[in-house]
């Protein structure tokens, strides 16, 4: 087989993969949840479920809704699937590597971010508009916080690219270093922030005067919510990848590694991902939501943590020279 | 119109106190009745203004117009009544702004007109009523500013919860004003019991607010007991009280988990319903009824507990506070929710003298009112409680409240039982007559008013009735002033209004 139909076959089997395993990854946060407050709660494979069950039913749109209204939500799961084939999950050294830059990563998650608040204002209800200036809000301050961590690992890796940085990561020898545990804070942060998990938003409430995430799709409902929904699940379990991949790359296979390598590599990702998924659960139980303008106390702790990120980053190549 | 002479719409303040002196006509349910004049009604309506006594309720009955007031210092409390010449009566709400809302449901219901309302917007009336549909245009209070919009929400909510529609006013995430909309749960309750036998009013009764179906027995038998001169056996007596204190145990322990869960601590919500779950069912293996609807009757109450019963609800309490004890602890060591709580949704305590807000929203914020401790009434004035206020007014100060009224109304039950001796449970009626009652009742929310005026035969001939929520929602309005959007359904959860009990 021809390396480029080889590479064309394996990101292609990735993409798929991560689009799979997606809804399972939030089920499990949503099980672990529910076990802890005393709750049988619902299996693992209800976001599938659900997720079906919005494929079939109607979908209602507001009168005065325009076409942009319809359209975003496959812009939404379109941006944020292929954003989310550019995280290395299971192999490194995939087809989109070339492309795979943590840039690009949070280009791709803004423009979606963009899309969403957009769309949602586009009914003009006064919900869509709360959510949409709350994640106005809060992305503007998440994104530098994201974009400083990204500069971080390239600095250390010489690269932005994703798949070089895992691989990078995999070669050194084991060893703790300050600036990575900061830009780790910093990115879980984020990814918490980013993702509408408490304490930043509450994805399992109905009042709708403290949703932010959950507000922005109030207007939608049928296939198009089904489209957000899917995307929502694809871009917790990117960001759990992301983290994976630049802190815990360790078990990756080359994409062209042997059957055992490729074993070794779903193994230890999905067991990660199991991990991450549970750790959310547990977090989430222990810890209220906080007032809308904490939030950015918060991820301005991130932004700190990130900025000496890479200060202590540069600053330990300045001595290393 | 009625003309109203200049001296008595200029008529001084008048205290309740000197006023019942004057009647000299203390009834048994502990109330005066004066029979008032237009000067009178406005001087006292003006006493009320000067904080010198308390507006209970106001209602229309029997071509009257009438008012609840008391004075916990002065330990007195009246009916006064204003005949309704042509329909019309002198305002309350233009001198003391409390009485506004009750005088424009009264309007609404009964045609009765408040000479010289400020507001004269309809209240109940939605313009939906068969005969009587009109335009269904409401207008909020105008709020004027640079860049504020409107945020409606409601009646139908997101939420297992009664419907209302609440308008904010808000400028980006800051409220700067807030109005609620109610009267959706109308169920004409007091055209209702009209006319009806002692039995299916007391079943009206029950059914007011669900969740303060055994105050609101309690009130209504009461006030029918005053009305005819009715005597409860001892054991009764005793066995209201523990169903009463149960109710406040069960709906303080959900609350308590309902704030929690708002600010998205799903887990002490859980634990807090698996403690009221516990309670239900005991309170269903008892009394016969989860919620122990209609098991306080006119005359005593419907069903009776053996020893193991009492036994039953003993090992409950202790369930109960080995439970709670942990919400508690997790609440008090828990920084996160104790900053969404602390300082947040303040009522400020000039606002909850002026509309004598019963309740935890009342003892959160100074006001120690509670009608077990204000007017005793059997079987509490048998038994050693504290009332527990707090000076803060937020939402934290409302859960402490609860907290600590959990505690008080365990040890309650307890005394309760320990004095139960075995007797009848309920007394049969006295020769029915003509007469009227009142009784004012602690409910889980506040105080709760209850009058009944029976006619020949036991018919009712008018029943109103006046939730502690009628006082509670203006300040829920002022209590999110200058609060941010998102902190309004923790504010609203820890006043936990009654819907139905207002819309009436």
């Amino acid at each position: 087989m021809p390396a480029t139909l080889q590479s064309f076959v394996a990101q292609g089997a990735q993409m798929f993969f991560v689009l799979a395993i997606a809804p399972a990854v939030t089920g499990i946060t949503r099980k672990v949840k529910a076990r802890l407050m005393r709750r049988r709660g619902p299996s693992i494979f209800q976001p599938y479920r659900d997720l079906l069950k919005l494929v079939r039913k109607e979908s209602v749109l507001a009168p005065n809704a325009t076409w942009f209204f319809r359209s975003a939500p496959y812009m939404i799961f379109a941006f944020t699937w292929v954003a989310a084939a550019l995280v290395p999950t299971l192999a490194s050294g995939l087809m989109f590597n070339w492309a795979a830059d943590v840039v690009a990563l949070v280009a791709l998650i803004g423009a979606a971010r963009a899309l969403l608040a957009l769309a949602a204002m586009d009914a003009g209800t006064a919900f869509g508009g709360i959510g949409s200036s709350r994640e106005m809000m809060i992305a503007s301050l998440a994104e530098p916080a994201s974009l400083l961590v990204a500069l971080t690992i390239a600095f250390a890796a010489g690269t932005t690219r994703l798949p070089e940085v895992a691989q990078f990561l995999i070669t050194q020898p084991l060893e703790i270093r300050v600036s990575f545990a900061l830009a780790f804070v910093a990115l879980v942060i984020v990814a918490m922030a980013e993702n509408a998990r408490i304490p930043v938003d509450n994805p399992a409430t109905h009042l709708e005067l403290t949703m932010v995430h959950e507000a922005m799709v109030l207007e939608y409902s049928g296939r198009h919510l089904a489209m957000i929904e899917a995307a929502g699940h694809l871009k917790l379990t990117l960001y759990i990848s992301l983290i994976i991949c630049l802190f815990l790359p360790f078990g990756m296979a080359p994409f062209d590694g042997s059957a055992d390598a490729w074993a070794i590599g779903i193994g230890s990702y999905l067991a990660k991902l199991v991990l991450a998924a549970v750790a959310l659960g547990v977090w989430e139980v222990s810890i209220a939501k906080m007032r809308v303008f904490r939030v950015s106390e918060f991820l301005g702790g991130a932004f700190t943590f990130a900025f000496l990120a890479i200060l202590l980053e540069f600053l330990s190549r300045e001595v290393q020279r | 119109m009625i003309t109203i002479n200049e001296r008595s719409r200029d008529a001084e303040p008048v205290a309740l106190a000197d006023a019942i002196r004057a009647a000299l006509q203390v009834r048994a349910d502990g109330f005066a009745r004066i029979e008032a004049d237009a000067a009178l009604w406005i001087g006292l309506a003006r006493g009320c203004a000067a904080g010198w006594h308390d507006l209970g309720a106001l209602w229309v009955d029997d071509h009257h117009v009438r008012m609840a007031l008391w004075d916990a210092q002065e330990n007195c409390r009246a009916i006064v009544s204003l005949s309704l010449k042509v329909g019309a009566y002198p305002s309350v709400g233009l001198h003391h702004p409390p009485a506004l809302r009750l005088e424009r449901a009264m309007r609404d219901l009964y045609g009765a007109i408040p000479e010289g309302i400020p507001d004269e917007r309809r209240w109940l009336d939605h313009g939906v009523w068969p005969g009587r549909e009109h335009e269904p245009g409401y207008h909020f209070l105008p709020v004027e500013g640079n860049g504020l919009h409107q945020i409606p929400v409601g009646p139908v909510h997101a939420g297992i919860i009664e419907p209302g529609h609440f308008r904010f006013t808000a400028n980006g995430e800051t409220v700067a004003r807030l109005e609620a909309r109610l009267g959706y749960v109308h169920k004409g309750v007091e055209a209702l019991a009209q006319g009806a036998p002692i039995e299916k009013a007391a079943k009206l009764a029950a059914r007011m607010s669900g969740d303060s179906t055994v105050a609101y027995s309690f009130a209504f038998a009461r006030s029918v007991e005053a009305a005819l001169g009715w005597d409860v056996a001892p054991r009764a007596q005793l066995l209201r009280g523990v169903m009463a204190e149960l109710e406040r145990l069960s709906h303080h322990v959900s609350d308590v988990g309902a704030i929690c869960n708002d600010a998205a601590v799903a887990a002490l919500l859980a634990r807090c319903s698996l403690i009221r779950e516990d309670m239900l069912r005991t309170q269903a293996a008892l009394f016969g009824h989860r919620m122990m609807m209609d098991a306080i009757v006119p005359g005593g109450v419907a069903r009776d507990i053996d020893a193991a019963g009492a036994t039953a609800i003993l090992a409950l309490l202790e369930r109960i506070e080995l439970g709670f004890h942990r919400v508690v602890r997790a609440y008090d060591q828990s920084p996160s929710i104790q900053n969404r709580t602390h300082g947040t949704g303040i009522v400020q305590p000039d606002f909850i003298r002026q509309f004598a807000a019963g309740g935890f929203v009342g003892r959160a914020g100074g006001r120690a009112f509670d009608a077990r401790r204000a007017f005793p009434y059997p079987p509490y004035d048998a038994v050693a409680f504290k009332v527990p206020t707090r000076e803060e007014s937020d939402v934290d100060a409302r859960i402490w409240i609860r907290i600590e009224e959990i505690a008080e109304s365990t040890g309650i039950i307890r005394q309760l039982l320990g004095k139960l001796e075995a007797g009848p449970i309920h007394a049969a009626p006295p020769p029915f007559q003509p007469g009227a009652g009142a009784a004012l009742v602690e409910a889980f929310r506040g105080d709760l008013f209850l009058a009944v005026r029976i006619e020949e035969e036991g018919r009712i001939a008018h029943m109103h009735a006046r939730d502690a929520s009628w006082f509670q929602w203006p300040l829920l309005e002022t209590a999110i002033d200058g609060n941010i959007v998102a902190d309004f359904p923790l504010c609203n959860k820890s006043f936990n209004c009654s819907y139905s009990g207002v819309d009436l």
